[in-house]
């Protein structure tokens, strides 16, 4: 009972942040499948979207009603419009170009958000019904930490369906596989390829108002951590794969917060007399983990051989 | 119906077309032979808007489409079969059908029953992933996704390649009952016995050029393509 009662809020939690994780994952296993480009810039999208949060509430003083729209639909347009600008008029380019192009625009937006902010630490405007403190079984936590999963899941098995059972749905699949038969059907490629920064980016934007609900300071970097830790949940969950980088976000939110609350658990119950101060490892095990996933099972947990593009 | 007019296409500085003009009337069968490396391929795919010519104009129906997107001379009643087939492997026999609908809006019912007695054997593996699918069952699937588009002319691109003979007497059989219902086509092979066999009209591709035209049949007789391309 008292492991069970000190490992629940760090489990609770864990699972909290594995649904944030997944919904930045997402967008990353989306354009890696349709474009093979590891997005880059992905992880300052999800800043950006915070610091239109904060002017958005704090500065211009806008009401959350309208302001929550009103962010993820500016974060959506980001997201498009990297595309546009950055990696559509690199279509034919090799593979190594967009890449450092992705780079540019994770630094130009890093910078940008520097020099807008001051480089100061901007305090996340906290969302009333998300942030109340809420009780489970014993457990005192912010309503968030159990909305995020349910909301995760939702989201997710909406985006499954679209992909499977709808028109453009399945023409996202098709160009993912071929751009060229996808062109003789008459579906614009380029089109289908926006639409995948929009999802990618509308989650993002979703992920990023649970996040920093969670965890309140915004800084121009403040991207860099959980962008690093969703891109290796899609990683370890088989990049290309949705279910496997919602699975892989799980995995490593759990994991992640088990690990930073080790010691608590180990000498609440007895097992150890003093801490060792393991939470210093949570971030270098995320990535002990995905070596070893990786070692063993090259394609990730769900994913499968993707082939080069002709 | 359709007329390729000195058609040139380059990549990076290789010429790999160099100058053709090819008319394709309506209802008849034309087919473009020559060996690998022709030029053939890329002759297709710029005349479907894949690659965009150095030179040259293409006519559909009297009206210029060269250099059009791609979907916009889907639009137009051209469809492709590409070399290789390339069925969508992870979508299902039947969403790879869709797929060749893409631009229609009306009702698709008639046409997909259309492609299934055309290919009684896709109809039994509606729901199997098309990457699942035989080499020559897949070709039957490329063919069919074509038709989907309801094409005024379908262009196909070495549809016997890797196929068993039987299997490509099948195919064969089945482009001339499509071409009895109306549909143009424009038909690319290295396969020159079968080709000259079923097309009307006939052109003989060489490095880039035109080297000879004629009624697909006489040129089944002529010495030079004897020679060439009927070992
Ligand atoms: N994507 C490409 N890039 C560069 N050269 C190409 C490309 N595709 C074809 N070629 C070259 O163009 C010429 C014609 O090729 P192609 O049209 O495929 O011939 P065919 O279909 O008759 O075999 C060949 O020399 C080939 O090597
Ligand atoms: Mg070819």
């Amino acid at each position: 009972m008292v492991l069970f009662n000190t490992t629940l809020p760090y489990l609770l939690s864990g699972i909290s942040v594995g649904g944030q994780y997944a919904l930045i994952a997402i967008g990353y296993t989306m354009v890696y499948g349709i474009l093979r480009l590891i997005n880059f810039a992905h992880a300052d999208v999800f800043m950006v979207s915070a610091l239109c949060m904060v002017y958005a509430v704090t500065t211009f003083q806008i009401p959350l009603y309208i302001a929550i729209p009103l962010v993820v639909a500016l974060t959506v347009l980001l997201g498009f419009a990297i595309e546009r600008v950055a990696y559509r008029p690199l279509r034919s380019a090799p593979r190594m170009s967009v890449m450092v192009s992705a780079i540019a625009v994770s630094y130009t937006l890093q910078n940008l958000a520097l020099y807008i902010t001051g480089g100061l630490n901007k305090n996340y405007p906290s969302i009333p019904w998300l942030s109340d403190s809420i009780t489970v079984l014993e457990a005192t936590t912010k309503r968030v930490t159990v909305v995020t999963p349910f909301l995760t899941i939702a989201l997710v098995v909406i985006l499954v369906m679209f992909i499977q059972r709808t028109k453009i749905g399945t023409a996202m699949r098709a160009v993912a596989k071929d751009f060229e038969t996808s062109r003789l059907m008459g579906i614009k490629v380029d089109s289908v390829i926006s639409m995948t920064f929009i999802i990618g980016s509308f989650l993002a934007g979703i992920g990023s108002m649970l996040f920093f609900t969670n965890y309140p300071g915004v800084i121009p970097t403040a991207g860099a951590m959980p962008g690093m830790k969703a891109f290796v949940a899609a990683v370890f969950g088989g990049i290309g794969s949705i279910p496997g980088a919602v699975l892989g976000g799980f995995v490593i939110g759990i994991c992640e917060s088990l690990i930073k609350g080790l010691d608590t658990i180990l000498v609440n119950t007895g097992l150890l007399q003093s801490p060792l101060e393991l939470a210093t490892f949570s971030d270098a095990f995320t990535f002990v983990l995905l070596i070893l996933i990786l070692v063993f099972k090259p394609t990730g947990l769900l994913g499968e051989k993707i082939a080069d593009k002709v | 119906m359709l007329r390729i007019e000195d058609l040139r296409v380059n990549y990076g500085g290789i010429e790999a077309v160099k100058g053709i003009t090819i008319e394709v009337p309506e209802k008849e069968i034309v087919t473009l032979i020559g060996a690998n490396g022709a030029g053939k391929s890329t002759t297709l795919r710029a005349v479907a808007g894949l690659v965009r010519p150095a030179a040259g104009h293409i006519y559909f129906l009297d009206e210029e489409i060269t250099a059009l997107p791609s979907h916009s001379i889907v639009a137009k009643g051209i469809t492709m079969v590409p070399e290789g087939r390339r069925v969508f492997p992870d979508l299902t026999v039947l969403e790879n059908l869709k797929m060749g609908a893409y631009l229609r809006k009306d009702n698709l019912k008639d046409d997909i029953q259309w492609v299934y007695d055309l290919f009684p054997r896709l109809r039994e593996r509606s729901w199997q992933l098309a990457g699942t699918l035989s080499g020559g069952e897949q070709q039957m699937l490329a063919v069919g996704r074509a038709l989907m588009s309801r094409p005024k002319l379908m262009m196909m691109d070495e549809p016997s390649l890797g196929l068993a003979p039987i299997i490509v007497r099948g195919i064969f059989e089945i482009i001339k009952e499509i071409n009895r219902q109306g549909v143009t086509i424009l038909l690319i092979e290295q396969n020159a016995n079968i080709a000259l066999h079923t097309a009307d009209t006939a052109y003989v591709l060489e490095t880039g050029r035109l080297t000879m035209k004629g009624v697909g049949k006489e040129l089944l007789n002529d010495e030079a393509v004897k020679k060439a391309y009927l070992g």
